[in-house]
């Protein structure tokens, strides 16, 4: 069976999905990523779609899913990467996504994941990783 | 007399090319969606259109899983006059569908989908009809055209 | 004895030719600024040689026939030429007819002596020359048409410009009604330029949009939405106070917008959303002062 595979970077998890996705596999993804969530204390999830192709209501739903999911338990998502066409495929079909946070590429979605901790205000995060701070 | 019809967007539909294929599986998902494709780009359709067909044929195809329990897919290439398209249907002898209106209604579904299935993906595609007689299945036939 | 039309004209090819290139010439419609007299001479020949050499006493009656898809193909051909090299429907249908009056002038110098045959033959051609008539009139049309269809696409393409104003920063003015078809080149235009440059704002000015209903208004929302989704955030700018009373009183609902008056004004939201700043140059005087 084919997986996606989950890196951990830091305080972020990061899913890069290369494959055009059926739906069998983007619910392994939910359970894998919820589970490293959990385990890994994540603060934030990164998925990168700029490889994907295709999106449609199931895997829109199961993205709405990831990022509900992580944020009960404590960690923000950030798609990043959509294609232009996917884009405009999604909203057509009326998924605007909303409550998923998205940014244009991987770097922006990490600096996006910061602020947004930052904004939380835990000091304690700043200290982790301060040296990216500087390079922003 | 056809050929000497000279309007460009009436008249009537020909059919280019026929592939038949059958999805019982989730597993004959992926190969289906890159056949669309296939003859999406063989025709010349642009990305943004290819990629709503494609989202449209993936919806379809995983109503027809669900609800139906597989079936048998249609990819034509047609034209009409001066533009050609891309034709599927979808048909399968599920439990059918009783209130089709309702079913094409935004938000309502009987699955655990977000409930804009059929009228989402009639937005996505340029013609969308759908046949469904209870005990005896559903059949659902869309066209892209090209520029559509 | 009955007369076989079709081997008779055939046999007088020539005249025909003749005959038919002289109406031409006389006529006051010819063009020879569009087309010279050689080139003239050789496309009715053509179409002369291809109507001969498949003409029936039998596909005579029938228009239809596919006998004719030569014939038809060369008209089509002559005609959407024409239309492109600027020849009006009247100059183009007068050419064919003219070709009528050739063979008419032809059939009557023949059959001079049987009036009922005369009679019957003229219908016939008549008819048959008619259908090329209006064969050509619907592709000059065609051709017109192909015409139109390639100029709108070109307004539409340059109708919607994308331009980056800063770095991160890209506007696009919108000029005209914005229709669902529109709305798709804009969307496609600024969601690929946001790619391509990378740029985390766009601008969307809509100062020459003449009027904004539910359905415009519509549009605009699709285009913020997706532009959001690829990470970009959207400002529309250029609401005039018109523009302001039509959405309200239309009860469009613009509140997950960020919405300007002027193409400034987004700016420098944009600018204070990428935490820039623009400052005037402290003059010499004051810079000596405060060092």
């Amino acid at each position: 069976m084919e997986k996606i595979p989950i890196l951990k970077m830091g305080q972020f998890l990061l899913v890069t999905i290369q494959i055009d996705l059926y739906d069998r596999l983007a619910l392994n993804l939910e359970a894998d990523l919820v589970q490293m969530v959990s385990k890994t204390g994540a603060r934030g999830v990164l998925i990168d779609i700029s490889a994907v192709s295709i999106v449609d209501s199931f895997m829109g739903r199961i993205i709405g899913n990831i990022a509900s999911m992580s944020k009960i338990m404590d960690a923000e998502t950030v798609v990043v990467g959509m294609q232009p066409a996917v884009a405009i495929t999604l909203i057509e079909l009326g998924l605007p996504l909303t409550g998923v946070h998205t940014a244009l590429d991987v770097e922006k979605g990490m600096a996006l994941l910061r602020k947004k901790i930052l904004v939380d205000g835990e000091e304690d995060d700043v200290d982790d990783d301060g040296a990216d701070y500087g390079s922003e | 007399m056809e050929k000497r019809t000279m309007s460009m967007t009436t008249g009537p539909i020909t059919v280019l090319n026929k592939d038949k294929m059958p999805v019982v599986k989730e597993q004959d998902v992926v190969p289906f969606r890159n056949r669309v494709k296939e003859y999406a780009t063989k025709i010349g359709m642009g990305l943004v259109n290819q990629t709503k067909l494609i989202t449209a044929a993936s919806e379809l195809v995983r109503n027809m899983l669900r609800y139906g329990n597989g079936g048998e897919t249609l990819i034509e290439v047609v034209s009409k006059g001066r533009e050609n398209g891309i034709r599927l249907t979808f048909t399968d002898k599920g439990p059918g569908i009783p209130n089709i209106d309702q079913a094409m209604k935004d938000g309502f579904s009987t699955g655990k989908s977000l409930g804009l299935g059929l009228p989402g993906t009639k937005r996505l595609v340029s013609e969308f009809d759908i046949k469904s007689i209870v005990g005896q299945g559903t059949t659902v036939v869309v066209t892209k055209w090209k520029n559509g | 004895m009955k007369i076989e039309i079709s081997k008779m004209l055939q046999k007088k090819k020539k005249q025909i030719i003749d005959l038919w290139m002289k109406n031409q010439m006389a006529d006051a419609t010819l063009r020879d600024d569009l087309i010279s007299n050689e080139d003239l001479r050789s496309q009715s020949e053509e179409l002369v040689d291809a109507l001969l050499k498949k003409l029936t006493d039998e596909n005579l009656t029938n228009i239809d026939s596919a006998d004719f898809d030569d014939v038809y193909e060369i008209l089509g051909g002559i005609s959407i030429t024409r239309a492109r090299q600027g020849f009006s429907p009247r100059e183009t249908g007068t050419y064919i007819f003219s070709l009528k009056d050739a063979l008419l002038t032809i059939l009557q110098q023949e059959i001079k002596n049987d009036p009922a045959q005369l009679y019957e033959a003229t219908l016939k051609v008549s008819k048959l020359i008619d259908s090329f008539g209006i064969v050509t009139f619907e592709t000059f049309i065609k051709g017109r048409e192909e015409v139109i269809l390639r100029q709108t696409s070109e307004i539409t393409e340059i109708s919607t410009p994308v331009i980056r104003v800063w770095d991160g920063i890209l506007a696009l003015p919108i000029i005209g009604t914005l229709d669902s078809a529109r709305t798709q080149v804009v969307m496609e235009n600024l969601l690929q330029e946001i790619v391509n440059t990378g740029s985390s704002i766009a601008i969307l000015d809509i100062s020459g949009v003449p009027a904004v209903d539910s359905l415009v208004a519509q549009h605009l929302i699709k285009t913020v939405s997706a532009t959001r989704l690829m990470g970009a955030e959207c400002i529309i700018s250029g609401i005039r106070p018109e523009i302001a009373q039509t959405v309200v009183h239309l009860g469009i609902d613009l509140s997950n917008v960020i919405t300007k008056a002027t193409l400034a004004s987004a700016l420098k939201h944009a600018y204070s959303i990428l935490q820039l700043e623009v400052r005037k140059k402290q003059l010499a005087q004051n810079s000596s002062k405060t060092n």
